[in-house]
């Protein structure tokens, strides 16, 4: 018992450190990627090719004046940034890593301990992570209602609707799935797939995968769907007043939920973890993961934003209705 | 697609090619508005987009096609005709600055930055005793070095003109050549010259006018 608190909490402490660190080193390679497609070097002078960039980036944002503006209300501004932060790694907590292995015997102390590939493997697994993420919108939303601003008020009240509809998508996007493998737990995704790439559940649901990276986009706040913080419509949103650390902690929370949203789309519907051929699982999870990112930017740098109209007719009238049907025909296709 | 001549009075006669878009009627309602959403859905126009950005990242990356001058360390080339900080000259057999005294670019000068004073030397030649132009009045038009019988004053390419003091710029001695730089002295072309790549430079405007 104490043995596996013990380990939680390491585990909690790497990934909390690590993700961090990947969400600092997200924007890095979002600058660059973003520099290379528009024919810009990005980041080249702190450091070499620019990798101390985030350090530059983090010791401005701590040092930062805290600012908290006159008649905002104080404690829920500041309260705002924790929660996009909090629900952001707490959704991590149920979102499969690598794959459970061994410590080997050599090692002192903590030689042989089982590590598993989850740090809370619930059996709800997929509510739990889509539940936290969907937690996530009360930080945006308290934030722009909290700092007595109308760009923020006008990026709170986008955020509640962006982030109410698109959970509709993706909940129903991944019910498929979920009715396939008969099984809410990310581990039994993973093994339900171990087969190799012919028993990828994309294959056989590949309206709901368009469908969940669609909404995971909108959840995450990117282009196509970043209304959130238009800088040519609303200033910065729900942003507007924040900066410094507080400021940082949205980012972080924003990029987390990048991270976990990959993760989510390489476990559901790309395998997890299984090995891949000669390619070891947690490297073939950390490739799935890199392109999901990588789609991320590619698609920022592709294509406009689109209205916020256009982005309810989108939900409403193609995507739920879509999702729907999907259900109808797996029910179906089950039940034969 | 139409074709419309436009009739100036001293520009040559041009045919312009306007096209335009045929959107056609967007349906709102029913099976064609269905069908139209399902069209433009799957046509693909937005992977085009993608390839298009990938496309371009290959090429910054792999075929050296960056835009960014990293201008503190690289620069780019300016025109010989580029009015910027004053040069004056020497004469290239003696190594003596050019200028006469004449007092023709203090006269010309419309903003009345230039101040100079001559006098006599030893040998009863003129010879310039000040002369300072002052940048904060100058608008780099040109006419001193247009006027001057002698070039011996001439814009030059210094362009890059913060400073901690004024002085760093106005004096005489700090536009003159350097006496060991003397055998790198440009010649100045006369004003209105053509850059040497003005030929390769010139494109077809975009608009005929």
């Amino acid at each position: 018992m104490d043995a596996l608190v013990i380990g939680t909490i390491i585990k909690v402490v790497l990934v909390l450190l690590i993700v961090s660190a990947l969400a600092g080193f997200g924007t890095y390679i979002e600058r660059k990627v973003l520099a290379f497609m528009q024919r810009r070097l990005g980041p080249t002078h702190v450091g070499p090719f620019g990798l101390l960039q985030i350090a530059a980036d983090g010791i401005k944002l701590f040092t930062k004046e805290d600012i908290i503006p006159q008649h905002a209300n104080k404690f829920i501004f500041s309260l705002a940034p924790v929660i996009t932060a909090a629900t952001a790694f707490i959704a991590l907590s149920a979102v499969p890593l690598f794959p459970t292995f061994v410590i080997p015997e050599s090692l002192p102390l903590i030689g042989g301990a089982i590590v598993p590939s989850v740090i809370a493997d619930v059996n709800i697994g997929i509510l739990f992570v889509l539940g936290m993420m969907a937690a996530g919108l009360y930080g945006p939303l308290l934030a722009g209602m909290a700092q007595a601003n109308k760009w923020g008020i006008l990026g709170s009240a986008r955020t509640a609707v962006q982030f109410l509809s698109y959970e509709v998508v993706t909940g129903l996007s991944v019910l498929a799935p979920i009715m396939l493998v008969g099984s809410l737990s990310l581990i039994d995704f993973n093994s339900a797939q171990a087969g190799g790439i012919g028993s990828w559940i994309i294959w056989q649901q590949p309206v709901a995968f368009v469908l969940f990276l669609i909404a995971g986009f909108a959840e995450t706040n990117r282009t196509p769907f970043d209304l959130l913080e238009h800088e040519a419509e609303i200033i910065s949103g729900y942003v507007t007043e924040y900066s410094g650390l507080r400021w940082g902690m949205f980012f972080i929370g924003e990029y987390s939920n990048m991270f976990t949203v990959s993760i989510l789309a390489a476990v559901i519907f790309c395998g997890g973890y299984g090995d891949l051929g000669f390619i070891p699982g947690s490297l073939a999870l950390l490739l799935k993961v890199v392109f999901f990112f990588f789609l991320m930017l590619w698609v920022r740098a592709s294509w406009p934003h689109i209205r916020p109209d256009q982005l309810m007719w989108l939900c409403w009238k193609v995507l739920m209705p879509l999702a729907v049907v999907n259900i109808v025909i797996t029910g179906i296709v089950v039940m034969i | 697609m139409h074709e419309e001549i436009i009739h100036t009075e001293n520009k040559p006669k041009e045919k312009q090619n306007y096209v335009m878009l045929d959107l056609g009627k967007s349906p709102e309602f029913g099976l064609p508005a269905f069908k139209q959403v399902v069209k433009r859905s799957l046509n693909g126009e937005l992977f085009v987009g993608l390839w298009v950005t990938l496309r371009e990242m290959a090429k910054t990356l792999f075929m050296g096609g960056k835009h960014t001058t990293k201008y503190p360390m690289e620069k780019l080339p300016i025109s010989p005709r580029y009015r910027a900080i004053h040069n004056m000259l020497r004469l290239l057999e003696s190594g003596h600055y050019r200028c006469i005294g004449c007092g023709l670019c203090e006269k010309i000068c419309i903003s009345n930055c230039i101040a100079m004073d001559t006098r006599y030397d030893e040998n009863q030649r003129k010879e310039v005793s000040e002369y300072t132009i002052n940048f904060g009045r100058c608008i780099y038009c040109g006419y001193c070095a247009e006027v001057c019988p002698e070039l011996a004053i001439v814009h030059g390419g210094r362009y890059e003109t913060a400073s901690e003091q004024r002085a760093s710029f106005s004096l005489f001695d700090d536009m003159l050549t350097p006496i060991d730089m003397l055998k790198q002295q440009q010649e100045f072309q006369g004003f209105g010259s053509v850059s040497p790549n003005a030929d390769a430079a010139i494109k077809k405007t975009p608009l005929a006018y």
